[in-house]
């Protein structure tokens, strides 16, 4: 219990800092918090090993396109907890809800008591659904967000105005995790 | 991609956020549904007698009711919209102006005579008085809809029929410029169907419009 509240606390304070622009500790935070949810989806999704990597993926989308409803106040197990549950829920649903029937799934705030550093393979290719994007939201994300340019950098690289660039990585996103949902939901 | 490259991409860059984004979105959408709603009413006209009756206790009985519901349904659907939040005790807290709005109806049926009491329960306008109410508020209803849509509502039909509430609320009180009823006990009744129709319109397409 007393390291539930260290990672609490720890992964809040990267948060925080990532909210404020600092990319290393986001970095770091997301980092631990896939080790986090990971180590939840393998205890809760066993009858679909495969798809764990892809969701763990699809969980740090939704926190990272949903980070601006966070509140200071608020702890942190809860608001990520809540968005694991919606989109595992999400994912059962879509496969017929066998397992929801069986298994319900708690309101339990234990996702930062294990964690799981053995990430497998994602079965979906994040990369072949980027080329799905228009060129509007594909370039900015490849610009920022792969190759690491600055947004004014990705705006002289494409013509695009530096407020386009940043429309684009914003909207882009949304639609890659709309993407991911699909083609996870398509697998079986 | 590995997680920890797509751990790499999600962080390159990542802007400052803000923390109160869904505060912005919900004052914006008010800003927008609610002058578009007082222009409906325009379109219906203002009661002619706003003026006289001013100073008439049960009018302002009759801004407060649905007034209190929007602001509660207001709060409320700013917590549906963050992922984790509890709700407290606002939704207990609507049953304060519901349950305040009832004792006054019961008052007024008991004392007043038995031949009386269907009038003061159907007014005269009572056929219209939900759909109006529910047109009035359908601006308010887009507009909190979209509010929600940019935020991360995990209780979809609870988190629409909220949205919906705060529709039929913010329609009752805008609406109450042009009707001319004044008593509790059909306040109660058409007002508070006014209100629940659209919240049961927002349970019914919160799951289908809100999902992310």
């Amino acid at each position: 219990m007393a390291d539930m509240k260290a990672n609490e606390q720890r992964l809040r304070a990267l948060f925080l800092q990532g909210l404020d622009g600092n990319s290393a500790s986001y970095q770091a935070f997301l980092k631990g918090l896939s080790t986090h949810l990971r180590a939840f989806l393998r205890r809760r999704l066993s009858a679909l090993p495969d798809d764990i990597e892809d969701l763990v993926q699809d969980i740090l989308l939704a926190v990272h396109n949903q980070r601006h409803t966070y509140r200071p106040d608020q702890p942190l197990t809860a608001w990520v907890n809540a968005m694991a549950r919606y989109k595992l829920i999400d994912l059962l649903r879509s496969r017929s809800g066998r397992e929801a029937l069986h298994d319900p799934i708690e309101d339990d705030l234990a996702l930062f008591a294990t964690n799981d550093h053995e990430a497998a393979d994602a079965r979906r290719d994040v990369n072949k659904l980027l080329q799905q994007l228009p060129d509007n939201q594909r370039l900015p994300i490849v610009h920022t967000k792969l190759e690491g340019l600055s947004v004014t950098e990705a705006a002289a690289a494409t013509g695009m105005s530096e407020s386009a660039i940043k429309v684009g990585v914003h909207r882009g996103m949304k639609a890659l995790a709309a993407l991911m949902n699909l083609s996870m939901k398509a697998t079986t | 991609m590995k997680t920890d490259d797509f751990i790499a991409m999600l962080a390159n860059g990542a802007e400052p956020v803000s923390h109160h984004v869904a505060e912005r979105r919900f004052a914006l959408s008010m800003a927008m549904g609610l002058p578009l709603a007082f222009a409906i009413v325009l379109g219906f006209g203002i009661r002619p007698d706003l003026l006289q009756v001013l100073g008439n206790p049960m009018l302002w009985v009759k801004f407060a009711f649905p007034g209190s519901v929007a602001v509660i349904s207001l709060l409320l659907a700013l917590r549906l919209s963050r992922p984790g939040m509890e709700t407290g005790s606002l939704p207990a807290g609507l049953g304060l102006p519901v349950l305040g709005m009832g004792v006054l109806a019961a008052v007024v049926l008991f004392q007043a005579p038995p031949q009386e009491r269907e009038a003061l329960v159907m007014g005269s306008t009572w056929q219209v008085c939900v759909a109006n109410i529910a047109l009035v508020g359908a601006p308010v209803f887009v507009a909190s809809f979209w509010a929600m849509k940019g935020l991360a509502p995990t209780r979809l039909a609870l988190a629409g029929a909220c949205a919906g509430l705060l529709a039929g609320a913010a329609g009752a009180v805008v609406y109450a410029m042009h009707c001319p009823e004044l008593d509790a006990p059909f306040l109660l009744v058409w007002n508070g169907l006014g209100m629940l129709t659209p919240a049961a319109i927002g349970a019914a397409l919160g799951p289908r419009l809100l999902r992310w």
